[in-house]
């Protein structure tokens, strides 16, 4: 039985997502001071890329799920992969809170404001959390998948909801960052690359997490099933002795 | 679907009429929160007034989690979780009948918190039509949200636990619109804003959740 979680697959995007990563830092900290937000603007570099990967991470949760759920495409893989996704999104989410605090404080003067999107990560954070939570309950590995994977197909109902719902309440969050890409925007460019730069690392950052994060879970799994199995042998052989 | 909704609905009623839970404990719960708020806030300038259509959803939501706690200890007490899939009725109308009797329930909360605001608060109820369209869908939309999210706490130790950590952040759009409308409606809003969008959310909340249950109760009787 396999016992490490590295090959060659993890080895090459574990490189290409150490390499981009760290080109993503340097560019951000060569970046000019902006004038309104000084020093905290490098922030583009990573902050974007953190908040798309975590969409990316539940987007990836979701279509896990609705394969588990999907009769024909039912297998244990999917519900790994769902739970892996959800937890690196979780370390996404809370990191995307963490950087967006650091950026608003210069910004808006506070390292909180009840702004829609703020509102709507913590939310998300909220709801996939509680849905962590679901799938630790101890419970046989089918219940807990398929309450897992209804969890979060309707984690992804609700997260447009709440956006509709905490858009319409207030809004003080500056455009989206991906907004900036549109012809006409006064971005400069070299803020416009470390922005698509912090995308393609966390991406690859979030696709080697992930293959590391399933390999666990599918060692879990086995070691689960193995451990009932050599539980069951020494238990006939010690009836059988007693015999 | 419709007569398994009405079966499975009046039975669920039946139970909370003569268990009386709903009315002894529930009841008093929420009532207690709306006079701990009043202790919290400063009553005597007008805080309680302003903040009253916020409180009154917030302890909707928190008596919310106790009614569908108890809701889903109906079906886990001797077996009756067994009992209703053994049953053959449509898992659909197993849902609707479980969401209609967790409405018909918080709506008669939400009465007794309405006349405890009005009291304890000095609210004026003007703009009755919002206020009860807002607490119909509003209502509609937590009682399917927490039939589904019950469902899915059901049979675990940590249900008590659980159970809010999903419910909670589910809920929050139902929070934000309700308590919006009511503002409006009462006239204690400090943007303006109008009740009528904040309604449609909620009608929209209320059909995508049922909706939702409708459809994802039948894979989660199968597993029972």
């Amino acid at each position: 039985m396999r016992t490490s979680t590295s090959s060659s697959l993890t080895l090459s995007l574990g490189l290409a997502a150490g390499l981009s990563l760290g080109a993503a830092v340097v560019l951000g900290l060569t970046l000019p001071a902006s004038v309104e937000q000084g020093e905290y603007s490098r922030l583009i570099a990573i902050h974007p890329g953190l908040a798309w990967a975590s969409y990316l991470c539940f987007g990836v949760t979701a279509l896990s799920s609705a394969a588990w759920l999907w009769p024909r495409t039912r297998a244990p893989r999917w519900d790994r992969l769902a739970g892996a996704s959800a937890e690196i999104g979780v370390v996404f989410t809370a990191l995307t809170l963490a950087t967006g605090s650091i950026w608003g404080r210069p910004t808006w003067g506070v390292w909180w404001v009840w702004d829609a999107r703020l509102t709507l990560s913590a939310l998300m954070l909220a709801l996939y959390l509680g849905y962590l939570a679901l799938r630790r309950v101890p419970n046989p590995p089918e219940i807990r998948a398929r309450r897992s994977a209804v969890a979060a197909l309707l984690a992804v109902v609700v997260v447009p909801l709440n956006h509709f719902a905490v858009d319409w309440w207030r809004t003080l969050h500056q455009g989206r960052s991906f907004a900036q890409l549109d012809p006409g925007n006064d971005l400069d460019g070299a803020f416009i690359g470390a922005m698509l730069l912090g995308l393609l690392a966390m991406t690859l950052v979030y696709s080697w997490l992930l293959v590391h994060r399933y390999r666990v879970a599918r060692l879990e799994d086995e070691r689960d099933e193995r451990s009932f199995e050599e539980a069951l042998d020494a238990r006939r052989r010690e009836t059988v002795v007693a015999r | 679907m419709w007569r398994d909704a009405l079966l499975v609905g009046a039975k669920d009623l039946r139970v909370e009429a003569r268990s009386r839970v709903a009315t002894n404990q529930v009841a008093p719960f929420a009532v207690l929160v709306l006079v701990l708020f009043a202790f919290a806030l400063d009553p005597d300038r007008g805080m309680l007034q302003r903040a009253a259509a916020g409180l009154f959803w917030v302890a909707v939501l928190f008596s919310a989690v106790l009614t569908v706690q108890r809701s889903q200890a109906v079906e886990g007490a001797d077996g009756i979780g067994d009992a209703l899939r053994l049953s053959g009725l449509d898992p659909a109308g197993i849902f609707l009948g479980k969401a209609g009797a967790l409405a018909v329930e918080l709506f008669a909360l939400e009465l007794v918190l309405g006349a405890g605001v009005i009291v304890l608060y000095g609210v004026d109820p003007a703009g009755y039509p919002t206020l009860v369209a807002t607490a119909a869908a509003a209502t509609l939309a937590l009682a399917a949200a927490g039939t589904i999210y019950g469902a899915l706490a059901s049979g675990s130790r940590v249900q008590e636990t659980l159970l809010p950590l999903l419910l909670l952040p589910a809920v929050a759009p139902v929070l934000i619109a309700a308590t919006r409308a009511w503002e409006a409606a009462l006239g204690t809003a400090v943007a303006v804003t109008a009740a009528a969008d904040w309604v449609s959310l909620l009608g929209v909340l209320a059909v995508v959740y049922v909706a939702f249950g409708v459809a994802a109760f039948g894979p989660l009787m199968e597993e029972r």
